[in-house]
């Protein structure tokens, strides 16, 4: 066994000779850089503290809906928050949102439909868009192209999304009214074009990374059996580019899923169960939250529902995150698997 | 390896961390006695009467009033240094309930006391004062282009339950009507649902929108829009004369609004057990004085009518009409209660 393999040994964590102590940690630690390790330890894991303790005070301020029948009451039963009911003064039943009033009503379906209404419009509309882009900015532009296009794409994610919400409420909306002659000026289409702008930089960013991380040598055999460049993109290289892609569009999910501002501004936030119009109006769950939280009493089921909606946010786009970084992860592992 | 180096940086990083634990504790125990100390060379600019060095008032009551209060309280304070003023909501009701077992010396109303809230407050020996702070009206806007003459209560109302859908119902072309609306923790959105719509619900297909200058900008964008907010901030659409039942219809003027012949107006309200004395007194002379009155405007009220132009009572006289057009007084008086009407 030569010198050299010993070396390697050690690195590698599978030294031979127990005696040997790891590199590093051959003299006393000084006290003082205890205290200094420990302490930036401690910023390191404050991260994880503070979605372990967001998670826990949301779902708490939430949980009483399902165990305090007083809170129960309030909301005319559980099942108020998801069927259908005849209120007094309505001939049939409906679901409906309305919650300050003599007779509040805490049904949610009205919120989901605007949020599941308005995200899919905007991946419709985004992930075209940035995939294309990705395609050129990656496979065809030249390098000169490519540097002025990529940072000017990912300037937009830069665009605060309350600007982004302005110019939809101002500029969009009027357009839009315009061009398809839509009944309401806010609605669900103006909101998912402003929300594509904030979405279509991240899924660009994310998919034009995986586009050019697919190993050179793929391409180079493809063209060398005789494939045409496009034939080559379509049948190479967007297959192995696959999970990226993916993991782009999860990601992006989850943003518009959780962006507010533009909604808010853009939607006209009206609590109608209208889920294939899109030029009606929407109400997403994150405008709900951003409009109502303010000015509620806390406690009551007003402030509940509120949380709970909150709760079923942040597991939705919790899950759809870690969904897009495992994605990108195993995507990282294949390539390298298949370049070696 | 150079041990001597590096000690440095981790004791400067350790203190850091020792000072913000440090501050995170201290700040822990800062509830300490709510009374500021008192200054002593710093008297109060303008105080008839008591002397307010470290006096502590509570107001409590309307959520419609509160940042108009919470404005109030930090001009009050301001100009009279030492004394703490706080500012609570909960509803009208809340308010009047929490004057009656002494919780608040000053209960902010956006509505005039009832008749049961009068008897339990006599029952304790004392009688409700009122002092009108500021106005409040709403005015409905309809696009510049829409034509309609003037709208019913009624047809107001059925308008924004969706019961009338179509613009040539109420006299106008043939189009959709488009509801513009608030959010619903807003004030204005309870007072139109209480007033307008008789506590009913609006249409689903109420679009809300975070503020009146947002349903401002949404109406004069749509032809067919219609919404409501404050006067003050009609620029850019039309706002609608209304009629009351059986009345002529009347234009959102800020006269017609004063003297109740505008169906949507009201007074906003800070009620008293008792005449108010010493701080409250001071306070509610105070709220009148144009300076006050000009953070009624940024609130989104309108500030009373000949503001600062009480009668020449002090502070507790009880019966000194305030409104009308006298000139500007120096100490203005709370209203009587006799004369509120308006609003209901």
């Amino acid at each position: 066994m030569g010198e050299a393999s010993e070396v390697v040994e050690r690195i590698s964590g599978r030294a031979s000779t127990p005696a040997r102590t790891p590199l590093g940690q051959g003299f006393r630690t000084p006290r003082s850089h205890l205290v200094a390790e420990n302490a930036i330890r401690v910023v390191a894991f404050a991260a994880i503290l503070a979605i372990v303790l967001i998670f826990a005070i949301i779902a708490r301020e939430a949980l009483p809906l399902f165990f305090d029948a007083e809170a129960q009451e309030e909301l005319g039963g559980l099942d108020a928050l998801l069927f259908a009911r005849a209120w007094p003064g309505y001939p049939e039943a409906r679901h409906i949102w309305q919650p300050v009033g003599d007779v509040p009503k805490f049904d949610v379906v009205p919120l989901l439909a605007g949020t599941v209404k308005v995200t899919l419009l905007a991946m419709l509309i985004a992930t075209p868009v940035a995939f294309l882009s990705a395609i050129y900015v990656s496979q065809y532009a030249g390098k000169r192209v490519r540097e002025l296009l990529k940072p000017a794409i990912e300037l937009l994610a830069s665009v605060p999304s309350v600007v982004l919400g302005f110019f939809s409420l101002v500029v969009l909306a009027s357009a839009v009214q315009a061009l398809f002659g839509t009944t309401y000026r806010l609605n669900a289409f103006v909101a998912a074009i402003g929300l594509s702008l904030a979405i279509v930089p991240l899924v660009f960013t994310i998919a034009e990374d995986a586009l050019r991380s697919v190993p050179r040598e793929l391409v180079n055999g493809a063209l060398a059996l005789g494939a045409r460049k496009h034939q080559v993109i379509l049948r190479v290289v967007l297959p192995a580019a696959m999970p990226g892609l993916a993991a782009a569009t999860v990601l992006g999910l989850g943003r518009a899923l959780g962006e507010t501002m533009i909604v808010l501004m853009a939607s006209g936030n009206a609590a109608v169960v209208e889920l294939f119009d899109p030029t009606s109006s929407a109400r997403t769950i994150t405008a709900t939250l951003a409009s109502e939280l303010g000015e509620v009493s806390p406690g009551d089921a007003h402030w509940r529902v509120l949380f709970l909606l909150g709760t079923v946010l942040f597991l939705f786009t919790f899950v759809l995150n870690r969904a897009g970084a495992v994605i990108i992860e195993r995507l990282g592992k294949r390539l390298r698997a298949e370049a070696t | 390896m150079r041990p001597h180096r590096t000690p440095l940086t981790a004791v400067l990083l350790a203190s850091l961390f020792g000072a913000a634990a440090l501050v995170a504790c201290s700040g822990g125990h800062r509830e300490g006695p709510p009374g500021p100390p008192a200054e002593p060379g710093a008297p109060p600019t303008a105080a008839p009467g008591e002397p307010t060095r470290g006096a502590s008032l509570s107001l409590k009551g309307s959520d419609t009033m509160v940042i108009l209060a919470q404005r109030f309280a930090d001009g009050y304070m301001r100009s009279h240094e030492g004394s703490v003023l706080e500012v609570s909501g909960g509803g009208s009701g809340t308010g009047f309930a929490a004057l009656l077992n002494g919780t608040t010396d000053i209960a902010n109303a956006s509505r005039p006391i009832n008749a049961r809230e009068t008897a339990a407050l006599r029952e304790r020996g004392t009688e409700a004062v009122e002092t009108r702070v500021a106005l409040d009206a709403l005015a409905v806007y309809v696009s510049e282009s829409n034509t309609i003459p003037s709208l019913t209560m009624a047809q107001l109302s059925g308008i924004f339950r969706g019961e009338i859908t179509n613009w040539s119902a109420v006299g106008g072309s043939d189009a959709p009507i488009i509801l513009y609306s608030r959010e619903n923790n807003s004030g204005t959105y309870a007072y139109f649902k209480e007033h307008v719509l008789d506590g009913a619900d609006f249409a689903a297909t109420a679009q809300t929108l975070p503020g009146t200058a947002a349903v401002i900008n949404a109406v004069s964008h749509d032809p067919n829009g219609i919404g409501y907010g404050g006067i003050g901030y009609a620029e850019g659409v039309r706002t609608v004369p209304l009629a009351a039942e059986g009345a002529a219809p009347v234009a959102p003027t800020m006269e017609n609004a004063v003297n109740g012949s505008y169906p949507i107006s009201r007074f906003l309200l800070m009620y008293t057990a008792g005449p108010p004395t010493g701080t409250a007194a001071d306070f509610l002379a105070w709220v009148l004085t144009p300076e006050a009155q000009a953070l009624v405007t940024e609130a989104g009220f309108f500030p009373l009518p000949g503001a600062a132009a009480g009668g020449a009572g002090g502070p507790g006289s009880e019966a000194a009409p305030s409104p009308g057009a006298s000139p500007e007084g120096t100490a203005p008086a709370p209203s009587a209660p006799a004369e509120l009407e308006a609003g209901s």
